[in-house]
């Protein structure tokens, strides 16, 4: 176990007439080196949950242990700490192409490290490898970040976070609004930094990308957590699923509409002939 | 209703279109596809010039398209973008959808009927006062139509205007566009990486850097995998799903949509 949630709440606006519970009695636990997913409507708390993975936010009740240490409600956490646990759980949020900011790549990639106390030179050895991993041409780390397409800023966002070598990858979103191309590319660079001992956090939309590559679900609703599990087991729940407000992958939905829901749906496209041969 | 004849459009060096000819009828749905990068924005802002023609011709509505006519033209096409944050220029949705009508001098009496006309049209009553930060982004972007169509567009450019919508907006707002393209007058050019909203347009155009590769019906497009997948892009899943089962004699046809692959199974 790496990170483990336990009866997490958390309030905007504690201790004023403008309370608002978002999150409620959350436990969860993710292993070291998974890929995980994080899914629900928006407003269901996924957002807020994820913050909690980097001490961005401090739950009101329960107790976060993140790899560097843990975040307790009602007790103030060492700064020492809170540095420790920034370092190494990245969180990349949602469409980060739009906090760019530097004048170069190379500098606004730099910027993690240097913030952390590395001297330049160790900055740009940490950028060049992080840069590496994304997949960034050595050409555009002089080039402005505003001259990219968009898929190359978020990879650009990505490195950023990748140059502080966090343990642990949260990202808000990857994929949104890219084309197929471009959400293939950023796919692949989060499986490649799985395989080199990472563990990945995405929240996420795209059912399909759930289907094929998430080894753990976490399906979230009006701030809590519904079901956990692999994702044949969470979506073979399919009527709870619904009660989400999100959808079933693809192969899922069309089997189920076709066939009525059961306990074993298909997930991929392979699955779902094999399972209508079957039927046929 | 629009006629692109051996357009050339260039950004400094970088060229984007060779002569480039295109025609598309009035009352038409057609989704353009293409990765980034590939000229479909682009084709966007010139067709409401938003750029100009390095050369070749740009007919929109029998008015070809110059400096003289642009005003004109841009009373006949509208464009919704992919940001709802970014287009949302009214204190409430009301304001949002009168906007277009005031650049346009309309009267105060005629504003204030097509406004609630198209907060209505657009299921959007209820809303009227409410400000941008109260409403989700298929709420955005549905008042970004309704100001689009409040001006009297018969051509409507959505560009990539579900994009950033999470599914249950992006549902919502295909659901309006699919009812928007039951109008015979009503032309809709869609811009999209979405195969599952392309699937519902009557024909789809291809573009790859710059050219027309593909140009006929959702089926006849989706049925070569291979060159699709050549240029970067993949078919739907009901294609792929149908072609197997076609291949192994459990279904007699291919289908597009996955109404369509539900509708073959049963």
């Amino acid at each position: 176990m790496l990170i483990k949630f336990e009866d997490v709440s958390y309030e905007y606006n504690s201790g004023t007439p403008m309370v608002q519970r978002v999150l409620h009695d959350v436990d969860l636990v993710i292993e070291a080196g998974t890929f995980n997913c994080l899914i629900g409507h928006t407003g269901s708390g996924k957002s807020t949950l994820m913050q909690h993975l980097n001490a961005l936010l401090v739950p009101s009740t329960g107790v976060v242990t993140v790899p560097g240490g843990e975040v307790r409600a009602q007790a103030k956490t060492k700064t020492n700490v809170i540095r420790e646990i920034r370092q190494n759980v990245g969180l990349v949020f949602q469409f980060p192409e739009y906090q760019l900011f530097e004048t170069t790549v190379l500098a606004d990639i730099m910027f993690g490290p240097k913030n952390y106390g590395a001297t330049d030179e160790e900055a740009e050895v940490a950028a060049q490898k992080a840069a590496q991993l994304v997949g960034l041409d050595e050409a555009v780390l002089m080039t402005s970040p505003f001259e990219l397409s968009g898929g190359q800023m978020r990879r650009v966002a990505i490195a950023g976070v990748l140059a502080m070598n966090p343990d642990v990858l949260v990202l808000d979103e990857p994929t949104a609004g890219l084309d197929p191309r471009g959400r293939g590319e950023i796919l692949d660079i989060l499986l490649g930094l799985q395989k080199q001992g990472k563990t990945i956090v995405v929240a996420t939309h795209d059912m399909d990308l759930v289907a094929a590559h998430a080894e753990h679900v976490m399906v979230m609703r009006e701030g809590r957590v519904l079901l956990a599990g692999a994702p044949k087991e969470v979506f073979s729940q399919a009527d709870t699923v619904n009660t989400a407000g999100i959808y079933l992958p693809t192969a899922a939905a069309v089997y189920a509409e076709a066939f009525g829901s059961d306990e074993a749906l298909p997930l991929t496209l392979d699955e779902f002939i094999t399972r209508v041969v079957e039927q046929t | 209703m629009i006629e692109i004849k051996d357009l050339t459009f260039s950004y400094d060096k970088t060229e984007v279109f060779s002569g480039l000819n295109l025609s598309i009828k009035e009352g038409e749905f057609v989704a353009i596809l293409g990765h980034n990068g590939s000229g479909k924005s682009t084709l966007s802002k010139l067709l409401v010039g938003l750029e100009t023609p390095r050369a070749g011709e740009l007919w929109v509505a029998g008015l070809k398209s110059s400096e003289e006519t642009i005003a004109e033209i841009r009373k006949k096409i509208s464009i919704v973008f992919q940001n709802p944050d970014n287009q949302f220029v009214g204190a409430t949705v009301a304001d949002d959808i009168a906007f277009g009508l005031e650049n346009q001098q309309v009267p105060r009496d005629e504003m204030v009927a097509l406004v609630a006309t198209y907060l209505n049209k657009m299921g959007l009553e209820g809303l009227e006062h409410a400000p941008p930060h109260e409403l989700s982004g298929g709420q955005k972007q549905r008042t970004a139509i309704a100001g689009a169509l409040a001006i009297g567009a018969d051509v409507l450019i959505l560009d990539e205007a579900t994009s950033m919508l999470d599914p249950a907006g992006r549902a919502d707002i295909m659901k309006l566009v699919r009812e928007l393209a039951q109008d015979a007058k009503r032309t809709i050019i869609m811009i999209t990486h979405h195969l599952d909203e392309a699937v519902y347009a009557d024909r789809i155009v291809v573009l790859n850097e710059g050219q027309i590769v593909k140009d006929g019906t959702p089926l006849g497009v989706f049925d070569d995998v291979e060159g699709l997948a050549a240029i970067g892009l993949d078919v739907p899943f009901a294609v792929r799903a149908s072609k197997m089962l076609y291949e192994r004699q459990v279904i007699k046809k291919i289908c597009v949509t996955n109404e369509e692959l539900v509708a073959a199974l049963c």
